[in-house]
């Protein structure tokens, strides 16, 4: 709690304490409103002034006026009349109490979301003159060795020089995976230090680290105003003004009318306070602040779960998405070349792969460092004694006393060697020794573990179609989405047809749908500005992906997909929700006091109370269920 | 030339009647108050005095709520 809301909570107690007190006292005449002005000025007197200096400034259509003037106009009925103080005061009450409870409820929250994203390094530690002192990362320089102590944040992005330890990334991306870290290894800011010191030497500046971009994007997250914003602004300019305007028709024109027309008594004071219970509920705070706390919260758990979001109206567009187009290579796949297959002909698996990798060991392509990660760390792999190698067809190795061939179907026919065809899409490797067929081995990118699973969620949650876009032959293509059973595919594919596909794709889709693409943010860059809505994957680290998107998931797992349209429909489900409810209730309050059937106490129940329930509902945002883990 | 500052204001409606304000001062460019992280971001012209610039956003801030706060010195 703070000062502020600390000295008003003192000031609700003692003045709704000595309002019932007074209730009971049997005191009349000018002494009785003498002491019901006590806890009424207790509580009001801050609205009062601000009354005042608004009509001072000419700015005179703001809530505290309203309060001030019901209230006011609530007690000259009651000198005037029945003497019901209590009224008047109870209303200052309540509104005081929905005040409390607004700022109480938003600074809760705000520091909620803002512990989320407590990835803020506070400084650094630097070596000076032989001691480790800590500065502001502000002030360290490109290239200065920082060194960070288990249990602490990587303050500034930088390449590891010396120590080993294992980091938490899960401030950044939601994961709780550890990570290595060993020398040469890249790290990002953000993350936890978990066992060993590291000496890291900074490759960017502070401003630019991973930790402060993200923060940044997050906190301007909510200065890109959704529709729902929007509106809710333009609502609320018109709603105050035409509302005091109301209550002015409502004083005035049925007293008027009786007069004339019915000749019957006027009853002034029966209309005016009919009219002041219309400026009681005119205040729109439920709408103006809790649709905004809602983009807040849900961004803000969005974003727990590594998943950045750069603005309410991304947060609104993702959940009316309906077409998601993926890239192949980095997003569905890993876009790293694995061994996938492996069909040995008479001879082990593992002995295959041994033999394969000893007859590639002196090169340096892609191919034969996914052989030798296949063959692991537990089999001695020898080196050859002499290499040929026969461009474009493969590797002929003596390893021994043996020729070991190794390459595609070319080499085997060049060979002379019977081979048996593998139809499979990817590379395929034929080995043979001593001119004898041995089998094949087949690398391919691999498909993400999570990227069906992820395929099924986006179908179950209502996607009425994914495409997959890639630059890879049309059999890889083909495979690979049969495999996670997508809808359409495009192989074959140039960077500049990416775009002209999504294009074609955007012109095909029906009214009020919303494309998305997801990509791996680095040569994508032009169809994630492109879609509808650009989703950048495995971004740690990337600024060229943060640059170009509109949302950036930190890992690379595709199901973060679904999550996060998930998180935006429930944000935007508790928008509408939030919306339709407090202008329903108030509509509701306005014809009810109206027609005389709602006094102010049931206007201030409609206003403070719609208020809390809305702000309750809009933290609901920030919670996101954590779906079961996929196998 | 961008600068941010810590704003203390009480609800949403005040922090956008501030954001008005503060865009309506010569020399800024333009301006953005965050309610949610308690922030305003001001874009000032080519050539302006911060400090002055932003005394009379201060000022013009206080007259629509007077309760307002913008830490900028």
């Amino acid at each position: 709690m703070t000062k502020k809301q600390k000295k008003n909570l003192i000031r609700i107690i003692i003045s709704s304490v000595l309002m019932i007190v007074l209730m009971f006292l049997p005191v009349t005449g000018w002494l009785r409103f003498a002491l019901f002005m006590v806890p009424y000025l207790i509580i009001g007197y801050d609205i009062l002034i601000k009354a005042g200096k608004g009509i001072i400034n000419l700015q005179p259509f703001d809530e505290c006026f309203l309060m001030a003037l019901a209230t006011a106009g609530a007690l000259v009925i009651a000198v005037t009349g029945d003497g019901d103080y209590l009224e008047a005061i109870a209303v200052m009450l309540f509104y005081q109490i929905g005040e409390w409870f607004q700022s109480y409820a938003v600074g809760k929250s705000r520091r909620n979301i803002s512990e989320l994203m407590d990835i803020r390094p506070d400084y650094a530690n630097v070596e000076l003159n032989g001691n480790i002192e800590q500065v502001d990362p502000d002030e360290v320089e490109t290239g200065t060795i920082i060194i960070v102590k288990p249990g602490e944040k990587i303050p500034i992005d930088g390449i590891v020089v010396e120590g080993r330890s294992t980091l938490n990334t899960s401030a950044l991306t939601g994961e709780s995976i550890p990570r290595d870290a060993a020398p040469g290894d890249e790290v990002i800011s953000g993350c936890v230090n978990i066992s060993g010191l590291l000496r890291i030497r900074t490759t960017k500046e502070f401003e630019e680290s991973t930790a402060s971009k993200i923060l940044d994007l997050v906190e301007n997250a909510s200065s890109r105003k959704s529709r729902s914003e929007a509106f809710i602004t333009r609502f609320a300019r018109i709603y105050t003004p035409a509302v005091v305007f109301s209550a002015l028709m409502v004083a005035i024109l049925p007293p008027v009318f009786s007069m004339l027309f019915i000749s019957s008594p006027a009853n002034w004071s029966m209309w005016i306070y009919r009219a002041l219970t219309f400026l009681v509920i005119s205040c729109p705070c439920a709408l103006v602040i809790s649709v905004p706390l809602s983009f807040f919260a849900g961004i803000g758990g969005a974003s727990r779960n590594g998943i950045l979001v750069k603005g309410s109206n991304y947060l609104e567009q993702l959940s009316r998405t309906k077409i998601v187009v993926f890239d192949k290579t980095g997003t569905l796949t890993k876009g790293v070349f694995e061994v996938t297959q492996v069909c040995p002909e008479g001879i082990e698996k593992k002995e295959l792969l041994r033999l394969t990798a000893a007859a590639e060991h002196y090169s340096t392509h892609p191919i034969a460092h996914s052989l030798r990660k296949a063959v692991g760390n537990d089999m001695y792999i020898e080196a050859p004694d002499s290499v040929d190698e026969i461009i474009g067809c493969g590797i002929i190795a003596k390893i021994g006393e043996d020729m070991v061939a190794a390459g595609n179907s070319r080499l085997m026919d060049k060979c002379g060697i019977e081979y048996k065809s593998n139809e499979s899409a990817g590379t395929v490797i034929y080995t043979a020794k001593n001119n004898k067929y041995l089998g094949s081995i087949v690398i391919s990118d691999a498909i993400r573990p999570t990227s069906s699973d992820a395929i099924a969620e986006l179908k179950k949650s209502g996607i009425r179609k994914t495409v997959m876009l890639t630059g890879d032959s049309l059999s890889a293509a083909k495979q690979i989405s049969q495999k996670l059973g997508i809808d359409e595919m495009y192989s074959e594919l140039l960077p500049g047809d990416k775009v002209e596909e999504v294009e074609r794709l955007l012109s095909e889709k029906r009214k009020g749908e919303i494309l998305a693409f997801a990509g791996d943010g680095i040569n994508d860059a032009p169809v994630l500005s492109r879609a509808d809505i650009g989703i950048a994957m495995g971004a740690m680290g990337s600024d060229a992906a943060i640059e170009a998107s509109d949302i950036v998931l930190m890992d690379d797992d595709p199901i973060k997909i679904s999550k996060a349209i998930a998180i935006s429909r429930k944000c935007v489900r508790i928008v509408n929700e939030n919306i339709w409810f407090s202008i329903g209730i108030k509509v509701i309050c306005l014809v009810l006091g109206a027609l005389g059937l709602a006094n102010m106490w049931a206007a201030i129940f409609a206003d403070v109370g719609v208020m809390v329930l809305a702000v309750l509902n809009s933290v609901r945002a920030l919670i996101v269920k954590q779906p079961k883990k996929a196998k | 030339m961008k600068k941010i500052y810590k704003i203390e204001v009480d609800c949403a409606n005040c922090a956008a009647k501030m954001e008005d304000a503060a865009k309506k001062i010569d020399g800024v460019k333009d301006a953005v108050v965050n309610f949610m992280t308690l922030k305003m971001k001001v874009e000032f012209e080519d050539g302006a005095d911060t400090e002055t610039v932003m005394d009379n956003v201060f000022k013009a801030c206080r007259k629509i709520e007077p309760d307002c706060e913008i830490y900028y010195k």
